[in-house]
């Protein structure tokens, strides 16, 4: 490296474009103004995939914060059993039921309902739609330099179908009988039966409907991101020279493609059950004394169906924080990514593993056994692959120059986040140890921390690290200092508690553990994570403010490349335009990661290699 | 006549130089592969729910086998419809595609005497999964059918109202709409092939 001498100096960016650039006759076409010519299609029917990810963002935002003011009801009803939650019933109504002393309580089925509406807005409206969302519409066109998305109609059609789907379950809160109640997973018979509690009628019809539209959503979305991916990279943007994010994204895509279709297949089947009287879930069911006339389904089967949808989703999830992490924790420890390849490869690894693995969430349905063995070592391998992320993000870190601002230190925790939520889940791989953890709050503690925390963790990164790019300013770093220590701390708090409750076998899903005198000890431990909740959610709270207010009164960029990145979202103007690149498109000479190379702290992937250069790369 | 197909050649090309594959194509393709993975799943269901018993024994109504002959055939009209396109033979270019849109109906049509068949053979709906395998796996189907014949009805109204030229914009359109109902009829060869295998 020391032996290195670079002869030129380093071009700028402009000059790159102009002379390298690749002449794609784009704005010729005189096309470009029907894109963003008035109001309406500009920030509402938007065919831009800025905006677009813009619409994503802010609608998983929303849904985040209902979906979090929904666990701190909850929580409250749970760490407080014995204070009044009256002062909610403003906000609830009749789910509040206030006794003769005035001791305000949470009705029982809302309190299910809470909990089933917390988990499905949280895994699939925020965490698959608003994370996947959000960072492949911005990233992949401005990464891979492209003029915008294979189809930018199907990409506004995505956003939109995602909306109505939003729509239809924020209405089914507001039903009189609620929303459907049976858990996030909706195994049947809870889910197949209209009459099998309140939730289950019109809530889960809605919910439904909601889910097979949020589906058709992504699959518009994750068809356009392959397609953008494998059709329109720029001029010598091989697969090998993709930054990590893209990598993510694209694996993430093809994950959905061939996961959301079979889940769309278990809600058909279950909509026959409910609608028409088919028996493909139901069997020999009793209510109130009277046999149905169901005979001969599985609800067994709904549940390979689903978890062959719902293990991959887990993926899905955590998937595009490891890219956007990968591509944070590089930029601002001024040091390239540690084993790219390696990176790569275990993406791959771990997508091919995700789709054998789904009956490690049904140890405890009633499958064989020795069956079960096959997936226990199937699971427990994925640590193989993690285990190689993991590595390479310390050894990324290690010796590096680190920047400590908001995206790097939330990168810095999703590492931290991930290691800790991992380990439990070489635990809960055991189908023997499952035997007494299964069901408890050790699961609930496992998968907030990996893919909750963890995937919230990546976004933010994402958030902090892009929002220069997505707005032209940047987020306020003190207040984002403040909202990472907060959140994890207050994260820790919430969750690492739970491990204990769930070591004690704490059921999880209870509404309270009054009648069990076995878990009356752990009342202190459930009223600090309600508060430790509480706090975090105020943290999240400033991390809105900061962000709408620093759309509009952030400390403006001044230049286009911040960061002294290599990655080509940074070479487009300031205010990008319809396009992205207002004269040619760049072209790329060598992969995103040169930095600090043979005493130059950044290189650009447009520069081509220079006289004198070592070519490792 | 030749003239212009010259140009017409030279204007795709230059379309699709850049890569191989046209992006709406591969669009296409990868819509098609997670369609093919929601019947994966439900004839994996299939199988999974027969071999834990209680399964009625049935063979598949025979309408079933001849509606095969019609959307198959439905392919074969509508490719001719294509070769016709791309010679500009206007009147067999009609024909062609109103035949195959004919025969999509008609393949509707039959499907329905099909489970109408199959009730009057003691498999009504709700009796046995096994039945209900069969009605839910070709309701399925019968519904992508009635989407590839929105889009010729489309093809369709635009053969009578335009002038045929062979425009790229015009071949793509045609291109992915003979790609999906290719699909529909491929998928259906498969279904009834697991159909009748699987008993």
């Amino acid at each position: 490296m020391a032996t290195a001498v670079i002869t030129a100096p380093l071009k700028r960016d402009e000059a790159l474009i102009e002379e390298f650039g690749y002449d794609d006759h784009f704005h010729e076409h005189h096309h470009g103004d029907k894109y963003q010519s008035n109001f309406i299609s500009h920030y509402i029917f938007s065919m831009d995939h800025k905006m677009i990810a813009k619409q994503f963002l802010i609608t998983g935002m929303f849904w985040a914060i209902i979906g979090a003011v929904m666990s701190l009801i909850f929580r409250m009803q749970l760490g407080f059993p014995e204070e009044s939650l009256a002062w909610l019933q403003p906000l609830l109504g009749k789910w509040i039921t206030v006794n003769a002393e005035g001791v305000g309580t949470l009705a029982q089925d809302f309190y299910y309902a809470l909990v089933t509406m917390h988990g499905t807005i949280l895994v699939f409206f925020v965490l698959t739609a608003g994370l996947s969302g959000t960072f492949s519409n911005l990233l992949i066109p401005l990464m891979i330099g492209a003029r915008d998305m294979a189809s930018p109609l199907l990409n506004m059609l995505s956003y939109w179908f995602f909306f109505v789907s939003g729509t239809i379950m924020f209405a089914s809160l507001f039903l009189s009988t609620g929303p459907f109640a049976g858990g996030w997973v909706a195994y049947p018979p809870l889910s197949a039966l209209p009459q099998a509690m309140d939730g289950s009628g019109a809530g889960m019809t809605l919910w439904t409907i909601s889910l097979v539209l949020l589906v058709v959503s992504l699959l518009l979305g994750g068809i356009n991101y392959i397609t953008t991916v494998l059709n329109l990279r720029t001029k010598g943007m091989s697969m090998w020279r993709l930054p990590l994010p893209i990598w993510a994204f694209f694996v993430t895509a093809i994950l959905g493609l061939l996961s959301f279709p079979v889940l769309t297949s278990a809600f058909f089947l279950l909509m026959l059950d409910r609608g028409i009287g088919t028996s493909f879930y139901l069997s020999d069911i009793y209510i109130g004394g009277a046999a149905l006339d169901h005979v001969g389904g599985s609800p067994i089967l709904y549940q390979h169906l689903f978890w062959f949808l719902g293990h991959p989703e887990v993926y899905i999830i955590i998937l595009p924080a490891f890219g956007i992490v990968s591509e944070v924790l590089a930029v601002n420890s001024r040091k390239p990514i540690f084993g790219y390849q390696a990176m790569v490869f275990s993406i791959l690894a771990i997508a091919f593993l995700a789709f054998i693995v789904w009956a490690h969430h049904m140890f405890m349905s009633g499958i064989n056994p020795f069956i079960a063995n096959f997936f226990v070592i199937f699971t427990l391998i994925i640590a193989v692959p993690s285990a190689v992320k993991v590595f390479n993000w310390i050894a990324t870190l290690y010796g590096g120059n680190i920047r400590y601002n908001p995206a790097s230190l939330f990168a810095i925790g999703f590492v931290s986040m991930f290691i800790s939520g991992g380990l439990t889940g070489i635990w809960l791989g055991n189908s023997a140890l499952d035997i007494q953890l299964h069901d408890t709050y050790f699961v609930v503690a496992h998968f907030h921390i990996v893919m909750g925390v963890a995937a919230f963790f990546g976004m933010f990164a994402g958030i902090y690290h892009w929002f220069p790019k997505m707005y032209g300013r940047f987020m306020n770093g003190t207040l984002g200092k403040i909202h990472f220590w907060g959140t994890t701390i207050g994260a820790y708090c919430v969750f690492w508690p739970m491990h204990y409750l769930g070591m004690a076998g704490v059921p999880r899903r209870y509404y309270s553990f009054d009648s069990f005198q076995t878990f009356g000890h752990f009342d202190g431990m459930n009223k600090f994570i309600t508060i430790a909740a509480i706090l975090t959610f105020g943290f999240q709270l400033l991390f809105v403010i900061n962000f709408f207010w620093s759309i509009w009164r952030g400390k403006k960029l001044t230049t286009k490349n911040p960061y002294q990145a290599n990655t080509l979202e940074w070479t487009t103007p300031i205010e990008v335009g319809h396009g992205n690149w207002p004269g040619k498109l760049p072209t790329v000479q060598r992969w995103a990661y040169d930095y600090s190379k043979d005493g130059i702290d950044n290189i650009s992937q447009m520069q081509p290699t220079m006289e004198g250069e070592t070519t490792d790369h | 006549m030749s003239a212009i197909q010259t140009t017409a050649d030279q204007q795709l090309a230059a379309v699709t130089r850049r890569s191989k594959l046209h992006p709406l194509k591969m669009v296409m393709y990868i819509g098609l592969g997670s369609l093919v993975m929601m019947f994966i799943a439900l004839t994996s269901a299939y199988i999974v729910r027969r071999a834990s018993g209680n399964w009625l024994e049935f063979s598949i109504p025979t309408i079933f086998y001849v509606n095969t002959l019609v959307i198959l055939v439905s392919s074969l009209t509508l490719h001719a419809a294509y070769g016709a396109f791309k010679r500009e033979a206007a009147n067999a270019y009609k024909i062609l595609l109103s035949l195959s849109f004919v025969l999509g109906i008609a393949f509707l049509v039959m499907q329905y005497l099909g489970w109408e068949e199959l009730a009057a053979q003691g498999v009504p709906l709700k009796i046995n999964p096994a039945g209900d395998f069969v009605y839910a796996i070709s309701w399925l189907h019968a519904l992508h059918v009635v989407g590839g014949l929105a889009a010729l009805a489309v093809a369709l109204v635009l053969a009578f109202v335009l002038k045929l030229r062979r425009t790229p914009a015009r071949q793509l359109r045609l291109e992915l709409t003979i790609i999906y109902w290719h699909f529909v009829d491929v998928l259906w060869i498969y279904l009834i092939v697991f159909l009748s295998l699987q008993r």
